[in-house]
């Protein structure tokens, strides 16, 4: 456990139906500074968990602490402040559409600060240029390829300097370009803002290469955790599967299905 | 009994669905209330509501203007047809202003108005959900709820009566142009024996007070199906079929009740 | 669409808006003919005032000179009680008659007053005293058929 973690997630329960929960007793810490990854299969819970740290779900057993505050005593004015010092990637970027590209990076500076044009004006100039779209900030989203669009996206969710950045797959869909520049920009962002990020991802080959730790999940539950050479290496048989990619392993390849020849014989 | 338990499954699902739509009509309620009270951004930042009012109400203009020219026209040919006979056609300026003031420019205003501006403030709203821009203002701590949704209800109460009024007065002309120009009445008569029937208070002002009615249930109707909507395609789709449909029926139920309440009862 | 251009469009939206509302107020409805003038009230009591209506015209000469207010029941002469608005530019004289008329054959109701003759004008609040009641359809047949069955009478003597 890292000392003054920037998140801490202990024994953490949440479903939407009691019933059937999403995430099963999670425990985990996000030490301050590092890119972590939360890695697992399609459904097994990291992009709910993400929201749970957003605090935009409250856990229905368990603490979810972030920036030193339990999301759960949080009211609207509370998590609100606390979201002000979190910027977060969404997985296609969710740029709004009736605003250029410089209205969307200046949007969190105005609806927040009383600083005047000029700043605001150099400030979105200084995001755009860490991603490296300065030039582009006269377009519309509609006119902005899909890698484009996220690097936009990411410039807005750093236009307040936040101490943690989210990523809900950030890497969906990408040209290797593109794909290229998001690993670069995750990398440095962080850095030169001295923050801490948190990448939700299944694209696991190209995560290990950017995070510095890793938290595996299957079925709400954190199966392994450990750097990217501890992954590679781990014994689990989940985890060997899911990072080599085989086919068939201990989530099978066959959907459970009757007898084949029972099924040939009854057409 | 299979039958019997065929029926029992039958009113089951019935009663079932009922009370969702009774549910769902606190939560809409519930979310008004919200709505109202976070509208002091939509009232501070004043050029949000002005974009707005120009979306859902100067885009209206050409259809509200040219249905309410042709609804006035038809007017007076139909009641030109039909006094004639009861040697009555000097009174058509007074049908077709008593038609228009107190029922066919807010309804049809209305109608009109929900399918074209309602429908697209669903679809706006809708879409924004779907792709999560809804979920990204949230997370940089700005209220949806005030930024996009409140201008878009005062947007759209602020025009519905500005549109039924403009209807009314576009209806009356075409009447006056079919029935006084094409067809010979005579003009006198026309806009004297009007304003003689027609009276300000209860004609006019009741008039007015349905179609800010409508404007709200309208409007109210379109932001809350929008912000509600299951956010997929289908199901943004889906929530703007129910938001004309809703908001048309809304419509003609409060028009039967407002009716009854200003224009009966009212002899001494 | 730039926002100055918006701003103009919601503008004139407004602006025609309100010029539809004043039309129809006083091109199609009846507030420019009778709008804040000074009134006062006199009252005048019927013992029936068949169909006559509250806001129905006042009329002298034939020219709307006042509006009814109001319609009350007396309980002890068992009369009606009619209220009406006067232009104060109009005086009546205090032994004025007041009659309720017929619009042509079947039409709306309305008070006519015939002025007398009296030096003294009237004042707010005072009454009519010379009043003639509606004309009832059914006592008219009535008296019809009464006078027909008389005058048969001594025929058939």
């Amino acid at each position: 456990m890292p000392e003054h973690p920037i998140v801490e997630i202990r024994n953490v329960s949440f479903g939407y139906d009691p019933a059937r929960p999403v995430l099963r007793d999670i425990d985990l810490a996000i030490a301050r500074g590092s890119v972590v990854g939360i890695m697992g299969q399609s459904g097994c819970g990291k992009t709910t968990l993400l929201r749970v740290i957003m605090g935009a779900l409250a856990p229905t057993r368990g603490e979810a602490r972030v920036l030193g505050h339990a999301t759960r005593s949080l009211d609207r004015d509370g998590l609100y402040a606390m979201r002000r010092k979190m910027g977060m990637l969404f997985q296609f970027g969710a740029l709004f559409t009736d605003l250029s590209v410089f209205e969307n990076v200046a949007f969190p500076m105005r609806e927040h600060g009383r600083l005047p044009e000029e700043l605001v004006h150099d400030l979105v100039m200084l995001k755009l240029q860490a991603v490296g779209l300065r030039g582009a900030a006269h377009l519309r989203p509609t006119e902005l390829s899909g890698g484009m669009a996220r690097r936009v996206a990411l410039a807005r969710s750093i236009a307040l300097d936040p101490h943690l950045i989210l990523y809900d797959e950030p890497f969906t869909g990408l040209d290797p370009i593109s794909f290229g520049v998001i690993v670069r920009l995750i990398r440095e962002l962080n850095d030169s803002l001295g923050a801490t990020s948190v990448i939700v991802t299944h694209d696991v080959q190209e995560a290990l290469g950017v995070v510095d730790y890793v938290h595996f999940m299957a079925d709400g539950r954190v199966i392994a955790q450990g750097t990217p050479d501890d992954i590679r290496a781990s014994p689990h048989p989940f985890v060997n599967q899911f990072v080599n990619g085989r086919p068939d392993g201990p989530v099978p390849f066959h959907y459970p299905a009757p007898e084949y020849g029972a099924d040939l014989a009854a057409a | 009994m299979p039958r019997l338990d065929a029926l029992r499954g039958q009113l089951e699902r019935l009663g079932a669905a009922a009370s969702s739509q009774v549910w769902r009509l606190g939560y809409a309620s519930r979310f008004l209330g919200y709505l109202v009270l976070h509208s002091g951004t939509a009232l501070r930042r004043f050029r949000l509501t002005v974009a707005e009012i120009y979306f859902a109400g100067v885009l209206s203009l050409v259809i509200i203007l040219v249905s309410g020219l042709f609804v006035g026209m038809v007017l007076g040919l139909q009641g030109y047809e039909t006094l004639q006979r009861f040697g009555a056609s000097e009174s058509l300026g007074v049908l077709v202003a008593l038609s228009l003031v107190r029922e066919l420019g807010p309804v049809v205003a209305g109608l009109l108005f929900a399918s074209r501006a309602g429908s697209a403030i669903t679809a706006e709203i809708g879409l924004m959900k779907a792709t999560e821009q809804l979920s990204a203002m949230e997370m940089m701590a700005v209220d949806p709820v005030a930024r996009v949704v409140a201008p878009r209800f005062w947007g759209g109460v602020i025009s519905m009566p500005l549109l039924a009024a403009l209807f009314s007065a576009m209806g009356v002309f075409g009447g006056y142009l079919v029935g006084v120009q094409l067809i010979g009445v005579d003009p006198g008569a026309f806009w004297s024996q009007m304003q003689a029937a027609v009276d300000v208070r209860n004609d006019i002002l009741n008039g007015v007070y349905k179609s800010v009615v409508f404007g709200i249930a309208v409007t109210w109707i379109a932001v809350f199906e929008g912000y509600d909507a299951v956010p997929t395609a289908e199901g943004v789709s889906r929530a703007t079929t129910r938001t004309v449909v809703t908001s048309s029926l809304a419509i003609l139920a409060l028009d039967f009740v407002m009716t009854a309440l200003m224009f009966t009862g009212t002899e001494k | 669409m730039n926002r100055s251009a918006i701003d103009l469009w919601v503008g004139v939206f407004v602006v025609i808006g309100f010029v539809a509302l004043i039309f129809l107020a006083l091109r199609v409805g009846n507030l420019a003919s009778f709008s804040a003038g000074q009134t006062y009230q006199i009252q005048a009591k019927f013992s029936n005032i068949g169909g006559l209506k509250v806001r129905g015209p006042v009329k002298s000469a034939g020219v709307v000179v006042g509006r009814v207010v109001d319609i009350r029941f007396d309980n002890e002469t068992y009369e009606a009680v009619v209220l009406m608005d006067i232009e104060q530019s109009y005086q009546f004289p205090r032994d004025t008659t007041a009659k309720i008329l017929t619009s042509g054959i079947l039409g709306e109701q309305y008070i006519g007053l015939e002025a007398g003759g009296d030096a003294k004008m009237l004042a707010t609040g005072e009454r009519l005293r010379l009043t003639q009641s509606a004309v009832v359809l059914e006592n008219l047949i009535s008296q019809f058929l009464f006078n027909k069955a008389a005058e048969e009478k001594p025929a058939a003597k």
